[in-house]
């Protein structure tokens, strides 16, 4: 009744070039108060990597909520960040490994990283790049409200915390930042 | 049609009633809630669909210079954004007084397609298939995208895939994946290169046999369960869509036709531009959401039905091969019994996915496409209205520019508001056959969502946040008071 999905999927991917090692999403909307936090962030990042000349070992990714099409993004990367604002985040902000979660599943049009990460196991047959989460916490995100006063602090905070990420981008050490376990 | 009175909306003596919610909370400003209220015998006397309608966009616009809007109106949904940025373009059309050049008609209808492609596929291989494939009562831990992965890996993979190739159809019509800029007043601002039409062709044959497929498994599980896929949440509507000045199924532009629930026309091929002569809105007290209804017919019986189910039964023919020889034999299946039914979306979607599948290809091989005549214009006008076809149904964008360019006014009536009152029968329906006289379970709940989901209501406005509780479960006394609760949050996890 299915015909195979396979060559399809090889040939693809044929025509994208080779992606960067390491791939940054922001999923949020910028004009939604504080779910601006991720696209503001990754807008400070992507100026501060080309400062720092290394802009090309990254790709960076923005959207305004995750879905099941974000795993194709996810193929031949070393390392995965999603960046995203919590409503009931410990402030600042949150970091932690995403683990592909079996038994979460897909309710809304809008997904988790962690489903992110299931979706690619089904579609590719094998375990994702290494996947990191940092939830920064939000207040408000009324449409047309701009950031607000906490979120900008601590935007600055998970702006000091991005840049250690990015000048050491192995699994282990990004590991070692996990916030939930300190 | 009967009283809406005597429907479920409103309970006689609700005081010694006890309410059930069933609160989906996706997002932050959409979100939906259904309220039902039972007597000591579990007999349903109320249902009724509350939506908390995002009413805050007009108020965003207002000051806004016009051309602006196709990308602003962007930020309000981040389920359909291409959807208003094509309505509200159009609209913008009018206001610059432009007539398309071919080429940007036809990337814009391109970009559409592709749209309605991907969110057709995340509907169906996604949202649905869950409940379709298992069972609206089955054990809801396997009733979810992991256990369809598990037991049909090839549909899984391939709804990710029909939804990725969409995505990169707007990415290639629209300049960037999201935030396009592609459409603008009066036409577009990219073509499509040579090497763009080679990329989107090398798969197209794949997507339109991925797409006939679907439709054959929306025939398979009409014809395994015939009883429950013609009558679940059936009732009689009123329809409302566009078509094409042939009567043609189109999408991206064309006449308003209304028809009456006997299949009479009450209006045909209607200049949307003065919509508010044939569709007015109405405005109840225990919903944010308003309520559209034809205006020849008054508010408690003109109320109507768009999107998907509405566009494959009322079109005169789809015009492509394919797809229109899926229409037919829907049309002709048992009698014309799944035309009428309420799951029926779910088929009609597919018809619909195999079209845009099908334009694709047509549109790609159409050398219009690298025209470099993109942007036209003609006599400014103060007010603009652009209505399109989106995946959910009629989207209309209207807008009011003062002589300095600013937006003045705005109204939107999207897809989900048309079918307001709709998905409130449907739910009754769904109410009165399983729900009534039983003790309520997750699995007779789910009946509910089941019936919404049909008709792929937007309850999200692009605020994505973790943490939020999608669905929140109250039982209350009557009183008030609040006996139990249960939770599932985002991540499908119960509480």
């Amino acid at each position: 009744m299915f015909i195979s999905v396979n060559p399809w999927l090889s040939d693809f991917f044929k025509l994208m070039p080779a992606p960067a090692p390491i791939l940054i999403f922001a999923i949020g909307n910028e004009s939604r108060g504080d779910d601006a936090i991720a696209p503001l962030l990754l807008r400070r990042l992507a100026a501060w990597l080309d400062v720092e000349d290394i802009a090309e070992r990254f790709e960076l990714l923005e959207d305004f909520q995750l879905q099941v099409e974000h795993a194709t993004d996810m193929a031949g990367r070393k390392l995965v960040l999603f960046i995203d604002a919590g409503l009931n985040t410990p402030a600042p902000y949150t970091f932690y490994r995403a683990q592909s979660n079996d038994s979460r599943t897909l309710f809304s049009h809008a997904i988790t990283p962690e489903a992110v990460l299931a979706t690619y196991r089904q579609v590719y047959q094998q375990a994702s790049p290494p996947a990191f989460v940092l939830c920064v916490r939000g207040e408000r995100f009324e449409l047309g409200a701009p950031p607000s006063p906490e979120a900008e602090q601590r935007m600055d905070l998970a702006m000091g915390f991005l840049q250690e990420l990015m000048q050491k981008t192995e699994a282990s050490f990004w590991e070692d930042r996990n916030t939930t376990t300190r | 049609m009967t009283n809406i009175i005597d429907n479920l909306e409103t309970a006689t003596h609700p005081e010694n009633l006890r309410r059930v919610a069933i609160d989906p909370v996706s997002r932050v400003e959409g979100h939906g809630k259904v309220t039902l209220l039972l007597d000591e015998n579990d007999r349903i006397h109320q249902v009724r669909l509350h939506i908390v309608e995002f009413r805050g966009f007009e108020k965003f616009i207002q000051g806004r210079p016009y051309w602006e809007a196709p990308v602003m109106v962007q930020r309000l949904c981040g389920i359909c954004p291409v959807s208003h940025h094509i309505a509200a373009s159009k609209a913008m059309d009018m206001i610059v007084g432009a007539t398309l050049t071919p080429t940007a008609e036809k990337v814009r209808r391109l970009m559409h397609y592709g749209q309605i492609l991907q969110s057709h596929a995340l509907h169906f291989f996604h949202l649905c298939s869950p409940d379709l494939l298992f069972g609206f009562d089955s054990d809801v831990a396997k009733r979810n995208i992991v256990g369809i992965a598990a037991a049909y890996p090839e549909i899984a993979k391939q709804g990710v895939l029909l939804r990725k190739y969409g995505q990169e159809v707007i990415r290639v019509t629209a300049g960037k994946r999201i935030h396009g800029t592609g459409s603008i007043p009066g036409g577009v601002n990219k073509n499509v290169s040579i090497e763009e039409r080679d990329y989107l062709l090398k798969d197209i044959e794949q997507i339109i046999a991925w797409s006939r497929d679907a439709v054959g498994i929306v025939r398979n599980l009409f014809e395994q369960n015939l009883d429950l896929y013609n009558n679940f949440g059936r009732f009689d509507t009123h329809t409302l869509n566009l078509v094409r000045e042939d009567g043609a199924m189109d999408l991206y532009h064309g006449g308003l036709r209304a028809r009456d629930m006997d299949g009479n026309t009450l209006f045909d091929h209607y200049d949307y531009s003065h919509y508010w002569d044939v569709i007015l809105e109405d405005v109840k007290s225990w919903s944010y959401m308003k309520f559209p209804f034809l205006r020849s017919l008054g508010p408690e019986q003109g109320w109507y039905r768009v999107g998907p189910l509405t566009r494959v039964t009322q079109c005169d023919f789809i015009p492509t091969p394919l797809a229109e020889q899926a229409r037919q034999e829907f049309l002709a299946f048992n009698n014309g019994s799944a035309a009428g039914a309420t799951l029926g979306f779910h088929w009609a979607r597919m018809i619909e996915m195999l079209h845009s599948a099908e334009q694709i290809r047509e549109l790609l091989l159409d050398p219009d496409l690298q025209g470099t005549d993109l942007v036209s214009k003609g006599q400014r006008q103060e007010r603009g209205v652009g209505v399109i076809e989106a995946p959910r149904g009629t989207l209309i964008h209207h807008y009011k520019v003062d002589e300095h360019d600013q937006i003045i006014r705005c109204n939107l009536i999207v897809s989900t508001t048309h079918n307001n009152q709709a998905m409130n029968e449907g739910i009754r329906q769904v109410a009165r056959q399983y729900l009534d006289g039983r003790k309520l379970t997750e699995g007779l709940l789910n009946h509910i969502e089941v019936a919404i989901r049909a008709f792929d209501p937007c309850l999200s406005c692009a605020t994505h946040a973790l943490g939020k509780m999608p669905l929140e479960v109250e039982l209350l006394d009557a009183e008030g008071s609040m006996l139990s609760t249960l939770s599932r949050s985002a991540d499908g996890v119960f509480s």
